[in-house]
């Protein structure tokens, strides 16, 4: 039984765990149980908001950049840069100059670091340090920051890191413009890449630290973190054309699902201008968020999984020393098992920013940094593609643009989405292996997001207004109809009393 | 590790004040906090230091250090109109396990972190529509012209 629909849903209890907590935007997992208790259906039902390519419709191609960055409030950089790659291409630019190149990834290395070390050290470490069904008042932050403060410290700072290497490429903490069509408008002042230099070398240490720490976390519960949640995927991700990982650029990689991680190639350095001639989506009634599947392998067989296990187990080396020691070590671990493991993902988040943090280092040593060449045009073009491994996988802008140089079509695949069935069916696995006739706690449903968290779903970009959440949750039945709607508060100040 | 800054790039010691705008610029009556920012930065208060975000994350416990007074200002659909000014205590709420914490968690860490947090306040501004794209609303307008008046004589002269 595959638990994606009860064969007879009718008279089965619902059990919803909604919003999802510790991801972004808001997700929904739901239950129909029968009167033993026995899993007939489990579904991860997200919010996504799609209203993304009508925002992005109309505008001069040139703000893209800047205003995608209003799609989301966790990757903004990932938009960015994706952004950008497409519109190099609507402005001719298929090569730019090394300054623009090298100082794109460093903004890009960044934000993998800071998106990493928040996942790690503040979302999941709470799960990870406590375990997985521990006391729910202490499996949070704070939690951590009282038994473990120089962890809690180290995973602030090192977001803060990347945080400030983004300002410095950006040009700002947030609404960054350092990235245009065709390449950068700034290049890196030798005071600021001296002010990075400084604590490079510490950041490197605690992602090292880091690494080890989600290895140790791994060993301790070896069995548990093998099976918990485990399936078989395809994978996809961008590789480096001599099969290096490159966050940044390069083609795209299909490999078939393997035992740990080790499938057959399906397709290999793919242009992904032609994207669509590999990767389809499919629809399904019960939820907003499309299902995407490589084309040659049909909807119900090619889905397939993204992010940073997909990175790690699939390219052929990490072009930083430290962080291909890692993987190495991660591959024979334990015959290679931890490869196809989800829980994996964390231990492969953290070699990945390792890997960020060793790049970031190599970058600040590079005088190109410092080039006046900003950018180059070419011969206008109507369509651009942009690709790029954001820190929770694949992310795919495209993009059309009329003689009136405004945007008249505009496609974005994000992370998220290509990880839709995956999260899916580590759902469901989870609930045949921890909640099949048991009956239901908060521990037990919180393996539920356990297994979901791992993936660092970024689920929409929505308003972030006091007193409420941002998007309303409906609960629908097995057969899609909606029977209630609510919403979460959430306590964010004291009473407040008007000025006078 | 990281220095603090100002708005504009400047590595020094930490201004008494500061401001923190949360909201989306693009999402209608959300754009209240970033809006109020804008319009603070013209005025250049002294020792006061301005930021913006979308959200607010574990590391902003690190731009309160060395504060003597931090204010959050993000647009509220609880807040009567046009706005309230309120204190905000370290607490942990349901946002602590978020991408987005609320002003009172990020007291929280800091708390967890360097112990007492400096004095804070939450500016709520009244806003009515949120959805991406739209602009200002008329009412939301009004509150921010309202919240800038305050602000500005809170802080037009800080000396104690």
């Amino acid at each position: 039984m595959n638990l994606e629909t009860a064969a007879h849903p009718e008279g089965l209890r619902r059990v919803a765990i909604d919003p999802i907590s510790r991801v972004e935007g808001h997700g929904k997992v739901t239950l129909l149980l029968d009167e033993e208790d026995h899993i007939q259906q489990a579904r991860l039902h997200i919010v996504e908001f799609r209203g993304f390519e009508k925002f992005i419709q109309g505008r001069p191609y040139w703000e893209v950049p800047v205003m995608v960055q209003r799609l989301c409030g966790i990757c903004p950089v990932s938009h960015h840069l994706a952004a950008s790659k497409a519109l190099d291409q609507i402005v001719g630019a298929h090569q730019l100059t090394p300054t623009a190149e090298k100082l794109r990834r460093l903004m890009h290395y960044g934000q993998i670091l800071q998106s990493h070390a928040l996942h790690f050290f503040h979302l999941s470490s709470p799960d990870l340090l406590f375990g997985f069904d521990s006391e729910v008042a202490k499996r949070n932050i704070v939690g951590v920051a009282a038994a473990y403060p120089e962890v809690a410290r180290q995973g602030v700072l090192l977001r803060k890191y990347g945080q400030e290497v983004i300002r410095h490429t950006a040009g700002k903490r947030i609404h960054g413009t350092g990235s245009v069509p065709g390449g950068v408008n700034k290049n890196l002042a030798l005071a600021e890449r001296d002010a990075l230099l400084k604590d490079i070398y510490q950041i490197i240490g605690w992602s090292l630290e880091a690494v080890h720490m989600a290895r140790a976390l791994f060993e301790q519960n070896l069995e548990q973190y093998n099976a918990f949640g485990r399936f078989r995927a395809h994978t996809l991700s961008l590789i480096r054309a001599d099969g290096a990982m490159d966050l940044y650029h390069g083609g795209l990689r299909a490999r078939a699902a393997g035992n740990n991680g080790d499938g057959k190639t399906i397709f290999d350095h793919v242009d992904y201008n032609h994207y669509w001639e590999h990767i389809l989506e499919e629809v399904k009634p019960w939820s907003y968020m499309k299902f995407p599947f490589l084309r040659a392998l049909g909807p119900e067989a090619g889905w397939y999984r993204v992010g940073p296990l997909t990175r790690v187990t699939q390219c052929d080396f990490i072009p930083t020393p430290l962080a291909e020691r890692e993987r190495q070590a991660f591959l024979a671990f334990d015959g290679g098992r931890a490869a196809g493991a989800t829980l994996a993902y964390h231990w492969a988040r953290m070699i990945e920013m390792l890997h960020a943090a060793e790049a970031i280092k190599e970058l600040l040593h590079d005088a190109d940094l410092q080039g006046n060449e900003l950018v180059v045009k070419g011969e206008r073009q109507e369509r651009g593609i942009g690709m790029i491994e954001a820190p929770r996988g694949t992310l795919i802008h495209h993009y059309r643009v009329d003689e009136n140089d405004q945007v008249i079509r505009a496609n974005l695949i994000v992370s998220t989405t290509h990880n839709n069935q995956a999260m899916n069916e580590a759902v469901r696995q989870v609930a045949r292996q921890y909640l099949d006739g048991r009956k239901l706690t908060e521990g037990l449903l919180n393996h539920i997001e356990v297994a979901i968290r791992a993936f660092d779903p970024c689920l929409s970009c929505a308003t972030h207004a006091l007193g409420k959440m941002p998007l309303q949750v409906a609960l629908l039945d097995a057969e899609g109809r909606e029977i209630d709607r609510m919403t979460r508060e959430v306590a964010s100040c004291s009473v407040g009393i008007p000025p006078a | 590790m990281p220095a603090l800054h100002t708005a504009g790039g400047q590595s020094l010691i930490p201004a008494p004040i500061l401001i923190i705008g949360i909201g989306n610029p693009s999402r209608g009556d959300d754009a209240l906090g970033p809006l109020l920012i804008e319009r603070l930065e013209a005025l250049q208060l002294p020792d006061v230091e301005l930021l913006t975000d979308f959200q607010l994350q574990v590391e902003y416990a690190l731009d309160l250090r060395g504060r003597r007074e931090v204010v959050f200002v993000d647009a509220s659909l609880d807040a009567p109109a046009p706005f309230t000014f309120a204190p905000v205590v370290a607490l942990e709420d349901a946002s602590y396990s978020s991408h987005e914490l609320s002003p009172g968690a990020v007291l929280h860490v800091y708390h967890k972190l360097f112990g007492e947090p400096p004095p804070a306040f939450v500016l709520a501004l009244r806003g009515e529509r949120f959805e991406l794209g739209e602009g200002l609303s008329e009412a939301a307008s009004a509150h921010l012209e309202a919240a800038l008046d305050f602000i500005a004589q809170r802080f037009s002269d800080t000396c104690p």
